[in-house]
């Protein structure tokens, strides 16, 4: 299931510099720096607004920022400056997946039809091989009796986790998720963070924004905190959550960690 | 016109008195239904094809980011819904002729209803299209497709589960305008109806009956809408 050989190469998977990004005069994103290497894990933390969700569309071109430069593998590079051309954000999307808040599942498709969609539409796989992929996919998440359920005969766990298994059809090079866990009643939260952990034990390339920090502690190998729409500090997950150098990365962790001290 | 001269001699009877009402009755049916299934039908049905088509397109126009582009599609449906159909009907008959356009009474109302349909139905697969929610593109964005795929594949087949109800009213207006094609010179049931009725004196009766005829058809298509709600609403939570 591993995309990469995490060894392969030192060359980062991903990055990007610059990212500027504007809603009128509100200044969302002023200066984004970042890079992933191939088989890491980045996890994005910071208080709603600062911009995390914005950094992860601009990814895959969801968001169009003012400026900033996305490079990806195989020479893929996108400079939001210079107006670049659509089928270079295509080629962008085309090595990235994501998973969103609230799964965006299609809810006029059973399960199995939410998955190989992707691969059959867009990426011109048989019906019968990206079913034998679905099939054995849905299998790993646990929900191989789910195939023909539509969506809204799920639980939001079991939602989420085929919005994963939809990312992962695609064989993309780099998952992204958007708070994946956000909007799930507490006690299915650890069903989805189980599937990501799993995930990156395997080698995927992920870039997740989430509010749990139990799992950017376990999972991730670099994590980024952001306000104001600047990278306040990053570090390995170690010394951000007991050494944190800034003052308002304490002041964050503080009220999340023991919010009522 | 040829139907009616084999209109039975009931007809001139009629006049006599009551009993000969029904027989009337039962003799002018076979005119006016197959004025129904010659005329009123088929003329409704092809309309309404036509100006679905019609409707999607202006649909995609005025939902275009090109201001000329949407312009011309918000143009277009201001005059059908600020004129009136049979003011549609006249200018396209009567009034094209003088230009030099010179169109049969058929293919002129089915050019007159089609134009009307795609003005309406637009503005119904507009905002169904609109009440999609944005997710559902970025998440078909996310898996790759462009945008004519993502509005095929993903937009449209939910945007229709939400047109259904709009569009049947549509169409079942339509089934009742084309009524107002007997005013250039279709023959369906409607204008078998005014003949047979100028023939026998027997207004009420006979218009009466083709009521009956046009509610029965309405019928037919309001249960036909409810099972295609059911089939879209398969994938609903109820």
């Amino acid at each position: 299931m591993s995309p990469t050989d995490p060894h392969a190469t030192t060359e980062p998977l991903l990055s990007v510099t610059g990212l500027h990004k504007a809603f009128g005069d509100h200044e969302v994103l002023r200066g984004i720096d970042l890079s992933v290497d191939p088989g890491k894990v980045l996890v994005l933390i910071g208080p709603s607004g600062s911009g995390k969700t914005t950094v992860l569309r601009s990814i895959n071109g969801l968001e169009i920022p003012d400026a900033g430069v996305v490079t990806a593998t195989d020479g893929i590079r996108v400079d939001y400056a210079a107006n670049p051309p659509r089928k270079d954000i295509l080629a962008l999307r085309d090595r990235t997946a994501m998973v969103f808040q609230h799964n965006n599942l299609f809810p006029h498709m059973t399960v199995l039809e939410n998955i190989i969609e992707g691969p059959v539409q867009v990426k011109g796989i048989s019906k019968k091989d990206a079913t034998a992929d679905a099939v054995e996919l849905l299998g790993r998440v646990g929900l191989a009796e789910k195939r023909d359920a539509y969506p809204f005969q799920l639980s939001g766990g079991q939602a989420q986790r085929v919005g994963i298994v939809r990312a992962l059809a695609l064989k993309p090079q780099l998952l992204l998720f958007d708070e994946p866990t956000s909007a799930l009643d507490p006690e299915l939260v650890g069903e989805v963070l189980a599937v990501m952990k799993e995930l990156a034990d395997e080698g995927w390339t992920m870039v997740v924004v989430t509010h749990e920090l139990a799992f950017a502690r376990q999972v991730a190998d670099e994590v980024l905190f952001m306000d104001g729409g600047v990278i306040v500090e990053r570090g390995a997950p170690r010394d951000i959550f007991t050494a944190p150098k800034q003052e308002r990365t304490k002041q964050f962790l503080r009220r999340i960690l023991s919010p009522l001290d | 016109m040829t139907e009616w001269h084999l209109l039975p001699t009931a007809v001139s009877a009629s006049a006599d008195g009551a009993g000969t009402n029904w027989e009337l009755a039962l003799s002018s049916l076979w005119p006016l239904i197959s004025g129904a299934i010659m005329g009123t039908i088929p003329l409704a049905l092809s309309s309404f094809a036509l100006g679905l088509v019609l409707a999607l397109v202006v649909a995609l126009m005025r939902l275009s980011r090109n201001r000329i582009v949407s312009g011309i599609a918000r143009a277009y449906v201001s005059v059908i819904r600020g004129t009136p159909l049979l003011v549609q009907l006249f200018v396209i008959f009567y009034g094209l002729p003088s230009i030099g356009v010179k169109l049969d009474p058929w293919p002129s109302a089915i050019i007159a209803f089609s134009l009307n349909v795609g003005g309406y139905a637009a503005e119904v697969i507009r905002a169904a299209i609109l009440s999609v929610p944005k997710g559902q593109w970025e998440a078909a964005y996310t898996i790759g497709m462009s945008r004519t795929r993502a509005l095929s594949r993903i937009i449209l087949p939910q945007a229709a589960r939400v047109s259904v109800p709009p569009l049947s009213n549509t169409f079942i207006s339509l089934v009742k305008d084309t009524s107002l094609a007997s005013l250039i010179l279709v023959t369906e049931m409607f204008k078998q109806a005014q003949k047979i009725a100028a023939f026998s004196s027997e207004f009420m009766l006979v218009y009466i009956e083709a009521a009956l005829i046009y509610w029965i058809i309405c019928l037919v298509l309001s249960s036909g809408q409810s099972v295609i709600e059911k089939r879209l609403d398969r994938y609903v939570a109820h």
